[in-house]
């Protein structure tokens, strides 16, 4: 591709790639080039401005910046000398002569003061400086001291105009909010509109932070309390993952203390050294005072109710503490008693996709081998379970087609019911770097986003009209004539039945359905199906629908019929919320089968377990977690362990959810916090934040990734793993595991999946993609290359009708209602919520709606409104967004003082068993006039 | 307490998303503006002007709509507005500029004829609330020294009390009486296109007859104008063609001269140079100082283009917005994309890579105004004007400062400046001993008088630390101070750089703060030389300090 060429550096010749530049060569050669505004990482354009990696090339009158230069044939260039030397040691004079010593500067430790002793910078300030900074006057207000966001300050004395700050926010992230302001000495890094940094659009991914040199951008939590200084400085860094989303970014923890003091991205497959701001400013939830430390036990007299509401203060009315014999032979007794009195589907299981690998095998394991019943399950059921269901039936893989990262090789992508920005920020970042590449992008969802700035295509739709629209688009793509005749006789089957479908749904007939033009639907149609390599990648907007298996039927057909999968820049990827959600699923913590999606209703599958286990397991599949706690209200589960789940919050129609978790004979949670779910518990195992456990998570984009420790645990909290293990002994399981990795190559060695990727492969590498075919080759990030997982290895094509929503809005709830995340609140908010930095930049409830309803109705924003459902009601703040189509409103569901879930529907879709989370009719009143309504 | 206690911050209002929202009002304002408008990135700083001149500022508001309307980020859109001196940038709760702006020009020229005195006699004698008082660079009228714009009116030899007066009269750009279309045709003019489009004149002939000519780049490079014709060519299309009328290097006024009297000699240049290189559209990109020349190039673009004489590469006009770096090729190609006046890193060459990317021919309106004449009576008749066989053609001289008649001076390539100050300009002023000159306007160096018999042309001022640039020739006599001069375009390119390299950005302030320092450190002046010419990214800063090489060279008993 790159042509070498061949030139001489330093009176050696030597040959660079087409690509490689001066200093990139240099470093290879061994020969350390100073360089500030180049930052030496994957994502980072070298900009060439500073000026300190000057070399002189043969010939030319002036020197070159080595980090932008690249060297052609018969180049001769000195890195070294007089010239050269005094040249950069000029520039960082200079520089330094306008910021603060190094004794005062915000970071003494900053990468500037490394590089200005190899440029050989000794005391000398002999230029008079020009800048605040220099002469220490800097006005507290001023645009050089900039204190005003929760994580980040910004001390602009020590800027050097580099623009690294610039390129990470607007390159290497694409959040665009910093540019670099006016011109000449007054040139230095501005947000929006030249606004305080906490009053703009940043949406803190920290990325500057990262990549700033000298400590003009910092972390807070580093700094002293004037945010000027540092006073901070990590004894060791860990490599570790992030505990939060899907996408599964690697970093590297600063502690000290056993506290973490600052997150950083390390070059990890998914995220290539960056994070976002649950990542990178949302860990010391980990810390926080509201951990569990010690055991507890309901006070016998203290009745549940279905109606408690606790804080952390109240725990002493409410449980005693107890010591850890105690706590676990109560909990494993309780749930005995109701497995020797009820059998064992009166027991259930509510594993974690936040936990390990590990903890989900054995936490499934324990429930099946000890209760011999499948009802066992956790959040994916909330989030993906029609993905999967519809994945397997199609392709017969729930797992995502190929990883995020294909963005890079794609030419159009499609993005629907997801918003990266928010939910997936990392992720977001290979799509917006591709639109910014000119590459198409797709983006439907009935809310308008970011994102949709960037894209091609901006595709707002009526809530609840999917398959309208999706099926308007296989009309056009079959009857066009744009589907892939000889990739459907090659590799998928129901190609007639799906043709005569859609016949009907022209996009002149969708257009009303979903309202969306039927020129658009045309327009989009035809570039998905004619693009050289198309993607699709779908999130919960897609799934939490009574049709959310229909909707991702479209999605798969969408993809197989134009051949757009199983090659570089194709596929299907259905984003994966928690950081093990994927892990979780594949390491069987689902109702109907055993880890790598093994049936339990087929007898020689079971067999196999059943052999290893010692006992005869249950041939039929278990409920889900909507279903459990149906039977929990009809009386028929008594017994339930929950490990590191919140249905309290979680669950749709939260009333029900918690009179059920109250009805409960023995509740034993075990978390870090105490949850909503908590409150209604007879025994509370306190137990490991991610941060203090070791193990292994599989992300959305099936890398499997290794962790240790980074902290100790507080107090007497223990392992979760051990938890498990100690409960499973305690009902008389006899296991036994030495070390976590015992656990993960018992359960490696039931799934094909993790097929030559051992424990010491993981610590090796870190992380490595599943399948691998080999012990020493990478794993296949692409699959479906030559057909499907299926008994005939072919693709399946089902058509979907149109199905409307569950509840539809009329007069008395004339509102469509949504529910989701917000970019700062993880999931039920246990985590976040109590961190410090996110829950500053969301602090509190809010509903959004369109201003042009807000008006409309008489409301104002900022004002107190109730929101109304069938199933209840909640208090909360009135925001207006101009995301929110009209008609709408949106409400995150972290937020503990007004749950969304008191409100949201729990009808299912009747595959995935998902519920319709999306879509409930509501009504919006004054806070004032519902108080006067109820009393 | 186990965890890290929360600084104190700003906190946000929960009733609204992240950041400034986009007000439906302002968003209105904002489309009724920009009406039938093509919204593309590089028609933004075209926008800002629409904002600028219909609400006589950047209103924080209206930005944000406006960078709604272009799909770019608000950072986007105020590192554009910034960058620029004509913008004023208003933010909620903020003053904005008085209605009207008097720009009193204090580069060089004007100094020397007293525009510091203007400026502080002009503060104390307006209403500030009426009337903003900008001390402004170059503004291309130095041979009328003092000057300043009243708005868009223009005042030359003006002083204190006249524009303190002039506050109450027009504020609008007067348009000279200039050589329009039918009187341009009437003197036989297009009638060259006319021969290289039907082929009558071939392309190669035409790349011939401009090399032989010894036509050099009259902005400031000297480059030679057939050579840079015949490797344009040799890049792959689809080509484009730029024409740079950011004329601002203070002492410079002689395209204006050009395009205020004969447009039309620029634009037949660049309709013949655009079909022999292959450009499929010719951008020009003019200083917003020039605003009748704007208005020229408005209605001539308009008459050509209805006369069918631009069918083969359609012309449009791109306004600066007050910044001499985009004098610089590559930075205004940066501008007229619609971004900040960022000098590339060379290479590319833009002639390779230059605007959208394309392979991209780029001309100076003195350079084309010569083109039609050129090929209309050969190599022969132009090459032979110079002064004598060594300089070819004939050159504007814009002469300024100490001489009696100063103006646009049409003389021979290679004059010496004695004989262009003694024949073309009436000599030295009344009371003034000739001292020193610039020969190249603020970055060519100030040179002795003793040097005056130099023949004025490329090649003949390097070899002393100096170049003849846009030939904008400045003449200072015994009653002027090198070392005030020098201070004076210290502060310019202070002003003017864009900020992007050290030694620039940094370099202009510190040599500005060591020439107003007591005690003159010159060998630290002489270190701090060295990096900016050796390790600036363009021109600007490679070159800025020249005077001040030779202030310390030729005048060291000025530093003493």
């Amino acid at each position: 591709m790159s042509n070498s060429v061949t030139f001489t550096l330093d009176g050696k010749e030597v040959t660079a790639s087409g690509d490689e530049t001066i200093w990139q060569v240099a470093k290879r050669e061994g020969t350390s080039i100073p360089h500030l505004c180049w930052k030496d990482a994957p994502g980072y354009r070298a900009d060439g401005n500073c000026r300190a990696c000057m070399v002189e090339v043969e010939g030319e009158r002036v020197l070159a910046a080595s980090c932008v230069r690249k060297p052609t044939d018969g180049m001769n260039v000195t890195t070294a000398g007089e010239r050269v030397e005094s040249n950069r040691k000029l520039v960082f004079e200079l520089l330094a002569s306008d910021m603060p010593t190094r004794d005062q500067s915000p970071d003494p430790e900053a990468p500037f003061w490394d590089q200005a002793e190899l440029a050989k910078l000794g005391d000398d300030r002999r230029f008079p400086g020009g800048r605040p900074g220099a002469k220490k006057e800097i006005p507290v207000d001023s645009i050089f001291h900039d204190a005003s966001h929760p994580s980040i300050a910004v001390n602009l004395d020590a800027c050097i105009s580099c623009g690294l700050c610039d390129r990470a926010c607007r390159e290497v992230q694409v959040n665009d909010v910093i540019g670099m302001g006016s011109r000449g000495m007054n040139a230095v890094p501005i947000f929006d509109l030249g606004d305080p940094m906490g009053l703009s659009t940043c949406v803190a991914c920290g990325e500057c932070v990262q990549a700033c040199p000298t400590g003009a951008l910092m972390e807070k939590t580093l700094l002293n309390d004037n945010a000027t200084k540092r006073e901070n400085y990590a004894e060791k860094k860990i490599a570790s993952v992030c505990p939060f989303c899907g996408v599964g970014c690697q970093t590297e923890v600063s502690v000290k203390d056993n506290k973490i003091i600052k997150v950083d991205g390390l070059q990890g497959p998914a995220n290539r050294g960056k994070l976002c701001v649950k990542g990178r400013f949302g860990f010391d939830y980990v810390m926080s005072p509201e951990r569990l430390t010690k055991p507890l036990i309901r006070r016998e007299d203290v009745p549940k109710d279905a109606h408690a509401k606790m804080t952390f203060g109240d725990i002493d009315s409410v449980f005693r503490e107890a010591t850890w014999e105690e706590a676990l032979a109560k909990a494993a007794e309780g749930l005995k008693t109701v497995l020797d009195n009820s059998g064992g589907q009166a027991l259930a299981g509510f594993g974690s996709a936040k936990g390990t690998n590990e903890e989900a095998y054995l936490f499934q394991k324990f429930i099946r081998q000890g209760f011999g019943t499948n009802n066992v399950d956790h959040c994916t059921r909330l989030c993906h379970a029609s993905s999967v269901a519809a994945l397997m039936e199609g392709v017969g893989s729930g797992a995502v087609s190929a990883p995020f990262t294909a963005a890079d090789d794609s030419d159009c992508i499609i993005i629907i019911g997801a918003r990266p920005e928010q939910n997936h920020p990392v992720a977001a970042t290979y799509f917006k770097q591709a639109a910014k590449r000119g590459v198409k992008l797709i983006v439907m969802d009935p809310r308008k986003q970011g994102i949709m700035r960037l894209a091609s295509h901006p595709t707002v739709f009526k809530p609840g009209t999917d398959v309208a629209l999706l099926n308007a688009m296989l009309n056009v793509i079959i009857e066009e004539g744009l589907h892939d005749e000889q990739y459907i006789q090659a590799h998928v089957d129901g190609f007639a039945a799906l043709k005569e479908k859609v016949k009907d749904f022209t996009p002149e007939a969708m257009e009303a359905v979903c309202g969306v033009s039927a020129d658009h639907i045309r327009d989009i149609a035809r570039t998905y199906a004619t693009a050289e390599r198309a993607i699709i990648f779908w999130g919960m907007g897609i799934s939490q629908h009574v049709h959310g298996t229909d909707n991702s039927r479209c999605l798969i057909a969408l993809s197989l019929v134009t051949g757009q999968v199983g090659r570089a820049g194709t596929g299907l990827h259905p984003l994966r919320g928690q950081n093990n959600v994927q892990g979780a699923s594949d390491s069987g913590l689902i109702p109907m089968v055993y880890p790598n999606y093994q049936s339990v209703e087929d007898a020689d599958i079971r067999k196999n377990y059943e052999d290893q286990w010692g006992r005869a397991l249950d041939p039929a599949r278990g409920l889900t977690v909507v279903e459990i706690m149906d039977a929990v209200t009809r009386g028929e589960i008594k017994g339930m362990y929950v490990m590191g789940e919140n249905p309290a919050m979680s669950d749709p129609d939260q009333n029900h959810v918690r009179e059920a978790l109250a009805k409960l004979e023995h509740l034993v949670v075990q978390d870090i916090f105490l949850t909503e779910t908590a409150w209604h518990a007879d025994v509370i195992l306190p137990a490991s934040a991610q941060a203090e456990k070791p193990g292994t998570y599989t992300n959305s984009n099936r890398q499997v990734q290794i962790t240790s420790p980074v902290i100790d645990m507080p107090g007497d909290a223990r392992q979760d793993w051990e938890l498990i293990v100690e409960l499973a002994n305690r009902v008389g399981l006899n296991w036994k595991y030495d070390h976590i990795s015992d656990v993960y190559g018992e359960m490696a060695s039931n799934m094909r999946s993790l097929d030559n990727i051992s424990w010491e492969r993981l610590e090796r590498e870190r992380a490595v993609c599943y399948p691998a075919k080999t012990e020493d080759s990478p794993g296949d990030e692409i699959i479906f290359y030559n057909g499907f997982p299926t008994k005939d290895g072919r693709g399946k094509l089902v058509p979907a009708d149109l199905v409307p929503p569950d509840e539809l809005p009329d007069d008395d709830f004339p509102m469509v209602l949504t529910t989701g995340r917000m970019l700062e609140h993880w999931h039920t908010g246990a985590m976040t919520r109590r961190a410090t930095a996110l829950d500053a930049q969301e602090p509190e409830p809010i509903v959004s709606m369109h201003p042009k309803d807000i008006g409309r109705m008489g409301f104002e924003r900022g004002e107190k409104v109730v929101v109304e459902t069938r199933r209840g009601s909640i208090t909360l703040t009135l925001r207006a967004d101009r995301d929110v189509t009209q008609g709408m409103l949106f409400i995150p569901f972290c937020f503990v003082e007004a749950p969304a879930n008191f409100l949201t529907n729990p009808q299912l879709d009747p595959f995935g068993k998902i519920p319709e989370f999306k879509f409930s009719a509501a009504r919006i009143l004054k806070a004032d006039s519902q108080v006067e309504a109820a009393e | 307490m186990d965890q890290i206690a929360p600084k104190s911050y700003k906190k946000r209002d929960p009733s609204l998303p992240k950041g400034r929202q986009v007000d439906d009002g302002a968003l209105q304002e904002v489309k009724n503006l920009l009406k039938d408008m093509d919204i593309r990135r590089d028609m933004l700083i075209e926008a800002l002007h629409l904002l600028q001149d219909g609400f006589g500022a950047l209103h924080a508001r209206h930005l944000a709509a406006l960078a709604e309307v272009f799909k770019l980020a608000q950072a986007e859109v105020y590192e554009v507005a910034s960058f620029y001196h004509h913008f004023d940038i208003v933010k909620e709760g903020d003053e904005a500029p008085a209605p009207l702006t008097i720009r009193v020009c204090d580069s060089l020229s004007c100094a020397m004829a007293g525009a510091e005195d203007i400026i502080a006699k002009l503060k104390g004698n307006v209403d500030p609330s009426k009337v903003r008082i900008q001390p402004v660079p170059c503004i291309g009228r130095c041979a009328g020294a003092p000057a300043a714009n009243v708005g868009k009116f223009a005042m030359e030899n003006t002083n204190a009390e006249e524009l303190a007066a002039a506050v109450d009269g027009p504020s609008e750009a007067v348009i000279p009486d200039y050589e329009n279309l039918d009187a341009y045709k009437a003197n036989g003019g297009y009638q060259v296109l006319t021969k290289v489009l039907s082929g009558e004149i071939s392309a190669d002939a035409a790349v011939a007859v401009m090399s032989d000519a010894g036509l050099r780049g009259l902005g400031g490079a000297g480059f030679p104008a057939g050579r840079k014709w015949g490797f344009v060519r040799g890049y792959e299309g689809p080509r484009l063609m730029t024409i740079n009328g950011d004329e601002g290097e203070p002492g410079t006024f002689k395209d204006r001269w050009w395009l205020e009297s004969k447009p039309h000699r620029m634009i037949e240049g660049a309709l013949i140079a655009a079909h022999v290189v292959g450009c499929e559209k010719i951008y020009l990109y003019m200083r917003d100082e020039y605003p009748a020349v704007i208005e020229i190039l408005k209605r001539e673009f308009a008459a050509v283009t209805k006369a069918g004489l631009a069918d083969h590469a359609p012309l449009e006009l791109r306004r600066g917005a007050g910044a001499y770096i985009c004098g610089e090729e590559s930075a205004m190609i940066e501008s007229i994309e619609g971004k900040r006046g960022l000098p590339r890193h060379r290479p590319p060459y833009i002639a390779e890579v230059g605007l959208f990317g394309r392979p991209t021919l780029n001309h100076n309106i003195e350079t084309l105004s010569w083109v039609p004449d050129i090929l209309e009576n050969g190599a022969e008749w132009f090459a032979s004007q110079g002064y004598n066989e060594k300089h070819n053609g004939v050159r504007s001289y814009s002469v300024s400062g100490r001489v009696k008649e100063p103006g646009v001076k049409i003389a021979p390539a290679g004059i010496p400046l004695q004989e262009l100050i003694d024949d073309y300009c009436g000599g030295m002023a009344d009371g003034h001993t000739f001292k020193a000159f610039l020969p190249g306007g603020a970055s060519g160096g100030i040179l002795p008088a003793s040097m005056a018999h130099m023949a004025m042309d490329f090649g003949t001022f390097e070899p002393h630390g100096g170049f003849i640039g846009s030939h904008a020739v400045v003449i200072l006599s015994d009653q002027d101070s090198v070392k005030d001069a020098a201070l004076n375009l210290m502060q310019f390119f202070k002003h003017e750089s864009c900020g992007q390299c050290t030694p620039c950005r940094a370099g202009t302030d510190k040599m500005v703060k060591l020439l107003e320092a007591d005690n003159h450190d010159t060998p630290l002046m002489e270190e701090l030389m060295l990096v900016m010419r050796d390790s600036s990214i363009c021109g600007l800063g490679q070159a800025a300090a020249n005077s001040v090489n030779h202030l310390i060279k030729h005048f060291p008993e000025e530093l003493s």
